[in-house]
């Protein structure tokens, strides 16, 4: 198809040479610590280059929430060797798109570029990965950035306000309770000398993972990783996380969040769960079957069949999984109402109806269906390079393997409906969980909008 | 010092996309652009069909949106759970969008079982039962959806912008209908909608996968056997006719949503390309255009402000779109005014131009990365009036723009003086 290194009839003998699961995915680390994982596809003339730091805002210090994230934006502020914005700049002018992210337990900066770009974009990454300086001029006015980024994408979003509140209450000692972006009082207080010292005490090559992922031949990708990071020293700084862990929950949460910008008004829960585990991923395997089989489909899983189609009382109801975490991962169950059901009526609905699929097992179709489904998602998965790549980072992030990885889809496999009844045991229990109400306060206004 | 300035000049020469795309006529006459690639064993299909919300008539506002919806919902002897099951037994991802001008269908399957999915598509395409309780199912979630809507600052502000820019004419109404008349459509709107909308004289067609052009051909009569040859008629274009000046939509929230923007630029305009240009210089929607630095780098403003060229199949505008705190807006629209003022009058440096022209030239073959992006390029680009080769020639087609042409379409698109702002929120000493 892309007419630049090879012809249609080489594409074709390759795929019958390859199926299309034995994709090429090769991982190494050099001498100073840094992993380094490849991803070959060579359809497109295109290349993803990631970064990604085992650091993130689980590791922030007290009060200093947002450090990470606000340190993320100062990255692309200048090196001893790059002026302020150069480094967007040097990618824009190659044709690509940069961009970065931050989550509780990493960082990851990234480009997307033309294959034959890719010396300059590692060497770039290799360099504020140790030179990073920046002046006064410049975090100064992105701090003012990331209150307005707050403002933006957390305080003007009544959902996502309910959301961080949720986490809150989940986490009664653990950082993940604390939003990504921080608190505003403590955003507001954020220094660049603090930034400076999370950026020395977290980044260097023994604490960070490159991803490569596309166009790449891959042991020119690893000879390159080698020439560009390998010269890195290890950053003696860095040390394992250690985190405050959560207590036993012995005690069920609940909130009531309020706000007359609710157009929807929902019940939420979130339970406190395992997390995926290195060499052994089976539980949260089972997790993962268990929401696909409860709110993995709008019309056909078990919350949307019995709540919306049979008994006509939810408008949508749901169930997700979260299990890429290094430390605790999150089960969530949650349904809108149908105008003239109540909250509390809705959240009895839906208690009952996991209760009665815990109780009556799993329906052999549907267990067949999700299961042809997630073989089809390991096909379809392999259209999105980028989205691999993201993958591989998450996941050597948080301490799991390539093997890990490459072998999610055959966990999930592997489950039996008992393991998914067994597992779902824990929805019974409301002790490690939250339940949250989102509502609008009642007036003229919302009543004459809900007729 | 600036050891890494050296190799900023060191660019190489831009990549051609090369994306090697064959027309394919199908027995009965449909056609389509193919881009075959056999490495992954599926296909990924997309169906545009022009029309879309503005096909409604104002008092059945939303039927072309709930239609769509409804597409899944139930067809031929399945109903709506029995439709469900059988996509999922195919492993089949099928998805049905309305937007304003256009409504989509998004297929992908795998290779083994791409007539069996054809067939089923095909049935909800030809054969939608739109039965009542499906109806109703939709209609709730359409109303709750409208609801939310209603107490988004951004929707509040686009709707606001265009109620004004196209007073009276299909683009000033919310593609998905209001509660009014979402509350009122029956069966018989929802069956008016689907025989107007999706129709062979207004598709187009773009595929990518695993399937050969033959064998392409043969399954798009498979899945057009039954849709009709012509639709409704679309309405006629309308220009742009809001008044400049500020208008103030209260609303509760720590922030206030700006929309503001004029009149735009039609797509078969010749200066179009031109016009394309100038904006990605000016607010494109990345870091480094005039508007970004300006805005959030200099002054902290914003997390992000963009602006687009809104081209659409009946009318034109040129809008930007950013939130900041209640506070900033004052300074904000006075920023606005000065940027605008600055690139109608002086144009853009050859600097600019020399680094947009190598940013979009090199990033343009990056969007063809996989069967489903390019499946819903192809369609896009023929809905868009393109000419099969446009995928090779548009990277000369942009570094052959001159200064003297990007500087006279800014001069004649920016019009300070014809901006109009919709600011959502508490915004402080504006009325």
């Amino acid at each position: 198809m892309f007419a630049r290194s090879l012809s249609l009839a080489a594409l074709i003998s390759l795929a019958l040479l390859r199926p299309a699961h034995a994709e090429p995915v090769t991982h190494s680390v050099l001498d100073n610590g840094l992993e380094v994982v490849v991803i070959e596809d060579r359809r497109a003339p295109v290349v993803v280059n990631m970064v990604w730091y085992r650091v993130g805002a689980a590791d922030e210090p007290p009060g200093q929430s947002g450090i990470a994230h606000f340190l993320e934006h100062l990255m692309f502020k200048g090196t001893d060797s790059m002026d302020p914005g150069e480094f967007s700049a040097v990618v824009e002018a190659n044709g690509g798109r940069d961009n970065a992210f931050t989550s509780w337990d990493y960082t990851g900066y990234f480009q997307r570029v033309a294959a034959d770009r890719l010396d300059l974009m590692m060497q770039m990454e290799a360099d504020r990965m140790q030179n990073l300086a920046f002046t006064d001029a410049e975090w100064l006015p992105e701090r003012d950035v990331i209150l307005e980024e707050r403002g933006q994408v957390l305080e003007s979003r009544v959902g996502a306000q309910f959301n961080e509140a949720m986490l809150a209450a989940l986490f009664k000692s653990h950082p993940y309770g604390i939003p990504i972006i921080g608190w505003r009082h403590e955003m507001e207080e954020l220094t660049d000398d603090m930034a400076m010292e999370f950026y020395r005490a977290h980044y260097g090559p023994n604490n960070a993972i490159v991803v490569i992922a596309g166009d790449v031949d891959t042991d020119e990708a690893m000879a390159k990783a080698e020439r560009y990071f390998g010269d890195i020293p290890p950053n003696p700084n860095v040390t394992d996380p250690a985190r405050p862990m959560e207590p036993p929950h012995l005690a069920e949460r609940r909130l009531t969040f309020e706000d007359s910008r609710v157009g929807t008004p929902t019940v939420s829960r979130l339970y406190l769960a395992p997390a995926r585990q290195s060499g052994d991923q089976a539980e949260a395997a089972s997790l993962q079957m268990l929401a696909a089989l409860l709110g993995g489909s709008s019309s056909t899983s078990v919350l949307e069949r019995r709540l919306r189609f049979d008994e006509g009382i939810a408008l949508s109801a749901w169930a997700s999984y979260f299990g890429t975490a290094r430390d605790y991962g999150r089960f969530s169950l949650g349904i809108a109402p149908v105008d003239g059901v109540s909250l509390e009526e809705a959240e009895a609905a839906m208690d009952r109806v996991v209760a009665e699929f815990l109780e009556e097992g799993v329906d052999d179709a549907q267990f067949e269906r999700v299961r042809r489904q997630v073989r089809a998602s390991e096909v379809y998965g392999l259209d999105d390079t980028q989205g691999r790549a993201r993958q591989f980072g998450a996941a050597l992030s948080i301490g799991l393997t390539v093997d890990d990885v490459t072998g999610w889809i055959d966990a999930l496999d592997a489950v039996t409906p008992e393991d998914v009844i067994e597992a779902g045991q824990m929805l019974l229990d409301r002790r490690a969980s939250v339940t949250g109400y989102l509502t609008a306060p009642d007036d003229t206004e919302s009543a004459e909008l809900s007729q | 010092m600036k050891r890494l300035v050296a190799l900023f000049i060191l660019i190489a020469a831009p990549l051609r996309a090369e994306v090697d795309i064959t027309p394919v006529t199908s027995p009965s006459g449909l056609e389509a652009w193919l881009v075959e690639e056999r490495s992954i064993p599926f296909v990924a299909l997309e169906l545009v069909f022009e029309g879309g919300a503005t096909l409604d008539e104002d008092d059945t506002a939303g039927a072309v949106n709930m239609m769509a919806a409804l597409l899944s919902e139930g067809a031929g002897d399945l109903d709506a759970q029995e439709f469900a099951m059988r996509s999922e037994e195919l492993a089949a991802r099928l998805s049905f969008d309305a937007g304003r001008d256009t409504v989509s269908v998004t297929a992908r399957f795998l290779t083994e079982d791409a007539e069996a999915v054809i067939d089923h598509l095909r049935m909800a395409l030809t054969e939608p039962r739109f039965d009542e309780d499906a109806i109703e199912r939709v209609r709730a979630q359409t109303l709750a959806s409208l609801r939310r809507d209603e107490r988004d600052p951004n929707t509040l502000a686009a709707r606001a912008f265009a109620s004004a820019a196209f007073d009276g004419h299909a683009y000033a109404r919310p593609a998905s209908g209001t509660p009014d008349t979402v509350g009122a459509l029956d069966r018989d709107a929802l069956r008016a909608a689907h025989e107007g909308a999706i129709a062979r004289d207004r598709v187009h067609i773009g595929a990518a996968g695993d399937i050969d052009a033959d064998t392409l051909g043969t399954l798009l009569d498979r899945l057009f056997d039954g849709i009709p040859d012509a639709g409704a008629a679309i309405p006629d274009r309308v220009s742009f006719q809001a008044d400049p000046g500020v208008e103030v939509i209260s609303f509760d929230g720590p922030q206030t949503v700006i929309a503001f923007g004029h009149a735009g630029i039609p797509r078969d305009d010749p200066d179009f390309l031109s016009a394309f240009v100038a904006n990605e210089i000016f607010g494109g929607g990345r870091f480094g255009t005039r508007l970004m630095r300006s805005l959030r780098e200099e002054r902290g403003l914003t997390y992000g402000i963009g602006s687009f060229l809104s081209s659409g199949l009946l009318g034109d505008s040129y809008q930007g779109r950013l939130s900041t705190d209640n506070a900033n807006v004052e300074v904000v629209m006075d920023l606005l005014r000065e940027e605008w003022t600055r690139i109608a009058e002086d144009g853009v440096t050859e600097e600019e131009l020399d680094r947009i022209v190598t940013y979009l030239t090199g990033a343009y073959p990056l969007r063809f990365d996989g069967n489903g992006s390019i499946a819903s390029i192809m369609a896009s680009m023929q809905y868009q009036g393109f000419d099969i080769d446009y995928v090779n020639i548009r990277n000369d087609l942009i570094r052959d723009l001159t200064l003297d042409e990007v500087n006279d379409v800014a001069a004649r698109l920016f019009d300070p003086d014809a901006l109009v702002f919709f600011a959502v929120g508490q915004p402080v000493g504006v009325n």
